[in-house]
């Protein structure tokens, strides 16, 4: 008699051949069916057992479990391959040309004088400036009288005032209706709306009927000013220092401090920044563009604002007495701070919206500057 | 102003360069724009000496020279026909450039014979048209020297921007004096010693100002100078002149305009034969016109200040002289005049008239009261020394105006107020230097201003001309003291608002633009502006007239030159100002953008679609939400400005009051107006229309209670008539259970097809959120069932068959 678990041995081989051969899932369902099915060759021998004796039928049905077993783990294995296999050709039949730009969004950025103003905000908050607002449509009370420049005052015709029609109640009795052309008339409101202490900062737009490269009938300042009982030009000059070489993020960047005029300021200075000017651009501080130190070699001056200490006749003005209180102020363009730093070279060009330039010269939306993310990004 | 070095040093004794002068006057704030330096073109020149001339073996007009350059003696080819042994000129060595004909000298062969540089002529020195023969300098000059000195351009021209108040340094000798305080040399003596008058002047000077006006012009000396000639002035004269870019004329007009221009001076000479009677100075008269000097005529008003004979204005007072009665080639005697003119009435005289003189420049800023009989003196010895004749005795109407006053000066000040620690010896000789008068009174100084320095007003003024003239560079920098520890924000909340706007704006893909707050009238009355009080009187240009009622169309403008270079489509914002009237009140800050165009750039993954209102609503409704303006605490209205389509617009508020923003698209007929293509949408939030944070608040928020039960989602089919506003029914649904529904949302809305005419089918969505139990289905069955009514009794829609 054969060994008796021989035709298993032989059943086993035929169908792991058959197992391997099978190409997809159909070919191994029917071999599951043929093996494993209600009539399948294994269930048949299964049936079998039940003629045999129960010393014969214990070796026997053991052997056919196993069998049934191993052939189900094939059968299942080899059903999980050809499954991969499927998924990879149907996955790989899904692929799409990466390379195909995204859809499409809308990057949006941020002016150059928007970006220059929350610089100098971030620098000069830090020194506890706060800002202060006033109206662009002033009265020359405010804009020049109040500022000590009276109506004959050559100073008032260096300034090409826009006027609109009529005239208005004003602390200084009737007063023509003005744009006005510096920031300088906020101090004013400031000084007459509170008490010292005074440290403000007003940025905002400003007006002058000139217009060519270096003009534009609209253009930005920024005003500073610090009222209170012993504030002095040793303070005037930390100040600007500080901001001058803050602002154009060089380490001892040369500041010089030289005498002016200004009728609101008495002493009165402007400051110049050291800069260096080589076939034909203009750096500022020695002219490496990377060197946060500047060297000491500049070879020119370039005159960057205006400022001294607030006149006792401005004070009086605003009801504030010049006995008591003193202090500074300062005032800047916008535009030309950022001109330097940022190397655009057409005034014009802030206002013409022309979309390049706005992309070109324009930053980051969360490009927000401040001291700890750093002012330039 | 602009003087020369040799200029500067007829009043100034000083041994210090160029340089160390310009940079000293910049320092005490006269700011040097320029320093001219003519000799540096001739540079490379030198005196030569012609020692040999012969004739050119291969061309007759040209000679072979052998010129001694003081170091060697070289051949040089010269074409010129005064070429000749003995002949001291101007040699320019091979390298050297020609500034006259632009040429790089090289050293070659002219015609065979070798050439080492040229003599140079006066065009080829760029000194002046004439090419006849090269230039022969007179004299001796040393051999090999430099050109420049022997040509007399070796004087630096210095150009300053003197400001409004140093009237005392429109003329050389107040620059000169505030460098000798500056330690820069010695203020030399000024020579004004009266010339004794030999007759009495045939002329008389009378002042006619009725009582308010006598401050027009309170002083007038004349001197009348008889038997003159007016020929050139010398070589001296008509340099300094020349240096400084004014045109010599003549002795007598150049004297009046050297002393212009040495002492803040001006004067004015008249030829006396032209006069009939006295001189007068008083106001001009209605209809009175003058021919000026300078080939205009003037209509006069009353306001205006006229010198005038017997007969009729001969010039404005201290503007310019008139035609009639100026010295010309034939005057033989004159009569000079030496006055004093109100500043500001000066000044409106010259605006009024568009006159910008030298001497209204000066007259403005105010001309040193002290120095009119000075004044006349000097110019009457010049005109002596240049034109000969002799002089009148001087005759003199009124008094100087008042000008000595004391100021009470602690000079502690210059410590308080300029940060600056100085010995009071110091103080007081710097004041002194610029010619103050300081007596020591106890602690404090009593300071008395000289009489050209009107400007000087108080103890400010004197600390800045210590602190100037010592150095503002000497002052220590100090920092400014911390007012407090706390972080204390720089912005405002409207301020922080307005940053965070912009930020938002440009993270949600828009450009920020800054244009101007101006415009022309016709686009600000589209936007509901254009009214006459915010007309500007004088625009710089006609387009560029009216305050912005809005910041939108200056927006649209700039699409609209975008558009115009190849520009398919644009997304641009901006935050700033617009105005409503004149007013302080009247200006407000709104934040506004426009979107025009595709939505997006073509692209392979979607068909462009054109913008449309709600790209708008959900630009207005993102900055809000980002001001903290939750959506679902607004409400939208369909009554956008006119501006807007009237169909396709809406405002954003709390309330039909309140509102908060305005959106939509822009209304055909304006962009028809400002002739840009369509489509493009807009909006505008009115920032200052925001509310506030609440007060007193605190940081905390509110406790977070979170359900554990899961939300539910039904969803409605409502048809409604067309003109219900879908977020009626949203808000409907909302109120149907206040506590269970958290959310409504139109997901889909149709009219057509399966509908009546007239209607339109609203679907919402609505999530239920239990937070005690699951519901039931009756539960949710019942609520269903209030939605349904609720919806119905507030729209009159009625749920889907």
């Amino acid at each position: 008699m054969p060994t008796p678990a021989a035709d298993l041995e032989k059943l086993k081989a035929d169908l792991a051949a058959e197992i391997a051969t099978a190409g997809d899932a159909d070919a191994i369902e029917k071999i599951r069916v043929a093996a494993l099915g209600r009539k399948g060759t294994v269930t048949e021998l299964m049936k079998t057992l039940g003629a045999l004796s129960p010393d014969e039928r214990r070796g026997r049905g053991a052997a056919l479990n196993a069998l049934k077993d191993e052939v189900a783990a094939a059968i299942e294995a080899r059903a999980a391959a050809i499954g991969g296999a499927a998924l990879d050709r149907k996955l790989a039949s899904e692929s799409v040309d990466v390379t195909l730009p995204a859809r499409p969004e809308r990057a949006g950025c941020i002016h150059p004088v928007s970006q220059t103003i929350d610089e100098v905000v971030a620098i000069l908050g830090d020194i506890g400036f706060t800002l202060a607002e006033g109206p662009d449509i002033e009265d020359d009370w405010y804009n020049f009288t109040a500022l000590n420049i009276p109506p004959d005052h050559p100073a008032r015709q260096e300034h090409d005032t826009f006027y609109l029609p009529g005239e208005r109640s004003s602390p200084g009795g009737p007063a023509r209706v003005v744009l006005r052309t510096h920031t300088s008339p906020v101090q004013i409101r400031a000084m007459m709306r509170a008490k010292p202490p005074f440290r403000i900062i007003v940025p905002g737009r400003t007006y002058r009927c000139d217009s060519d490269m270096t003009h534009s009938p609209m253009f930005h300042q920024v005003e500073g000013l610090v009222i209170d009982e012993a504030t002095h030009m040793g303070h005037l000059k930390s100040c600007l220092i500080e901001f001058c070489r803050a602002y154009f993020g060089i380490e001892n960047l040369p500041v010089r401090f030289r005498a002016s005029y200004f009728p609101f300021t008495e002493p009165s200075a402007e400051v110049d920044i050291g800069c260096t000017r080589a076939d034909g651009t203009l750096r500022i501080g020695s002219g490496d563009g990377r060197a946060r130190v500047a060297r000491d070699a500049h070879d020119d001056w370039l005159e960057i604002l205006g400022c001294g200490m607030v006149n006792p006749k401005v004070l009086a003005n605003c009801g504030i007495d010049p006995a008591r209180y003193q202090g500074f102020a300062f005032g800047m363009g916008i535009e030309r701070i950022a001109m330097l730093k940022y190397g655009i070279p057409d005034l014009r060009t802030f206002y013409e919206s022309d979309l390049r330039w706005l992309r070109h010269y324009g930053f980051a939306a969360l490009a927000q500057p401040s001291l700890t993310g750093g002012l330039a990004p | 102003m602009k003087l020369t070095l040799a200029w500067l040093k007829e009043h100034l004794e000083t041994s210090a360069s160029i340089d160390d002068l310009a940079q000293a006057l910049t320092r005490i704030g006269l700011e040097v724009e320029d320093v001219h330096d003519p000799a540096l073109a001739f540079k490379d020149f030198v005196v030569a000496r012609v020692v040999t001339a012969a004739p050119h073996p291969n061309a007759d007009r040209l000679k072979v020279c052998m010129v001694d350059t003081g170091r060697e003696t070289i051949q040089v080819v010269c074409g010129a026909a005064n070429a000749r042994a003995g002949l001291i000129g101007v040699f320019a060595p091979a390298g050297s450039f020609v500034p006259g004909t632009a040429v790089q000298l090289k050293k070659t062969a002219i015609r065979g014979v070798e050439s080492n540089g040229m003599l140079l002529s006066e065009r080829e020195l760029g000194l002046s048209e004439a090419h006849e023969g090269i230039v022969e300098l007179a004299g001796a000059p040393t051999l090999g020297a430099p050109a420049a000195q022997a040509l007399g351009r070796a004087d630096p021209v210095i150009e300053i921007a003197i400001t409004p108040n140093r009237g005392d340094c429109l003329g050389v000798r107040g620059i000169a004096r505030d460098l000798a305080a500056a330690g820069l040399g010695r203020l030399k003596p000024l020579a004004s010693k009266p010339v004794p008058g030999a007759y009495p002047s045939p002329i008389g000077v009378e002042l006619e100002f009725p009582e308010a006006a006598r401050a027009a012009c309170p002083y007038f000396v004349g001197r009348h100078v008889r038997g003159l000639k007016n020929g050139e002035s010398p070589d001296w004269l008509k340099k300094c002149l020349d240096a400084i870019g004014l045109r010599p004329i003549s002795a007598l007009v150049d004297i009046t305009n050297f002393i212009t221009c040495d002492l803040a001076r001006p004067l004015h000479v008249f030829d006396s034969g032209q006069i009939s009677g006295s001189i007068r100075a008083r106001l001009a008269r209605a209809g009175e016109t003058l021919a000026a000097l300078n080939g205009k005529t003037y209509a006069l008003d009353g306001e205006m200040t006229v010198i005038a004979d017997d007969r009729a204005a001969l010039g404005l007072g201290g503007v310019i002289g008139g035609e009639s009665s100026g010295a010309t080639a034939a005057t033989t005697e004159v009569f000079v005049e030496s006055a004093w003119f109100d500043p500001a009435r000066t000044a409106a005289t010259g605006r009024k008239l568009g006159i910008l003189s030298d001497a209204r420049y000066r007259f403005e800023r105010g001309v040193d009261p002290a120095l009119v009989k000075d004044g006349i003196e000097i110019a009457t010895r010049l005109i002596l020394d240049l034109c000969g004749g002799e002089p009148s005795e001087i005759v003199v109407a009124g008094a100087a105006p008042a000008w000595r006053r004391t100021i009470v000066f602690r000079p502690e000040r210059v410590r308080t107020l300029a940060g600056l620690d100085l010995a009071p010896a110091e103080i007081e000789r710097i004041l002194a230097a610029l010619g103050f008068q300081v007596a020591r009174e106890g602690h404090t100084l009593a300071v008395m201003p000289p009489s050209w320095r009107p400007d000087i007003a108080g103890e400010a003024c004197l600390v800045e001309e210590v602190a100037r003239i010592h150095g503002y560079d000497k002052i220590p920098a100090v920092p400014l003291p911390r007012a407090s520890y706390l972080p204390r924000p720089a912005l405002n909340e409207e301020q922080r608002r307005r940053g965070v706007a912009r930020r938002a704006l440009a993270g949600r893909g828009l450009v920020e633009a800054v244009t101007f707050s101006f415009l022309p009238a016709a686009q600000a009355a589209l936007f509901g502006g254009g009214q006459d009080s915010l007309r500007l009187v004088n625009p710089i240009s006609a387009d560029l007239d009216s305050m912005r009622p809005s910041l939108l169309p200056n927006l649209i403008a700039a699409w609209a030159r975008n558009a115009a270079r190849g520009v398919a489509d644009a997304a641009l914002f901006e935050v700033g100002p617009q105005y409503a009237g004149a007013a302080p009140e009247d200006q407000s800050h709104t934040a506004a953008g426009i979107r025009a165009g595709a939505v997006a750039e073509r692209s392979w993954a979607a068909p462009p679609r054109p913008v449309d209102a709600f790209d708008a609503k959900a630009d207005a409704l993102g900055l809000l939400a980002l001001l903290e303006i939750p959506a679902e605490r607004l409400q939208t209205f369909p009554a956008a400005p006119a501006w807007y389509h009237p169909g396709r617009s809406g405002v954003l508020g709390f309330g039909p009051k309140a509102t908060l923003a305005a959106f939509g698209e822009i209304d055909p007929r304006v962009l028809k107006a400002l002739d840009v293509k369509g489509p493009v949408v807009g909006f505008e939030v009115f920032l200052d229309a925001i509310p506030g944070p609440k007060e007193g608040r605190g940081s905390a928020r509110s406790l977070l209670k979170l359900s554990p039960f899961q939300p539910l989602s039904r969803d409605f089919a409502f048809v409604a008539d067309a003109g219900v506003a879908a977020e009626s029914l949203v808000r409907a649904a909302l109120a149907a259970d206040k506590k269970l529904i958290v959310e409504a949302f139109v997901f889909d809305v149709f009219s057509g097809t399966g509908l009546p005419a007239g209607k339109k089918s609203v679907a919402i969505g609505v999530v239920l959120q239990p937070t005690e139990r699951t519901l039931t289905d009756a539960e949710i069955a019942e609520v269903e069932g209030r939605i349904v009514a609720a919806v119905g009794r507030a729209t009159g829609a009625t749920l889907r068959a």
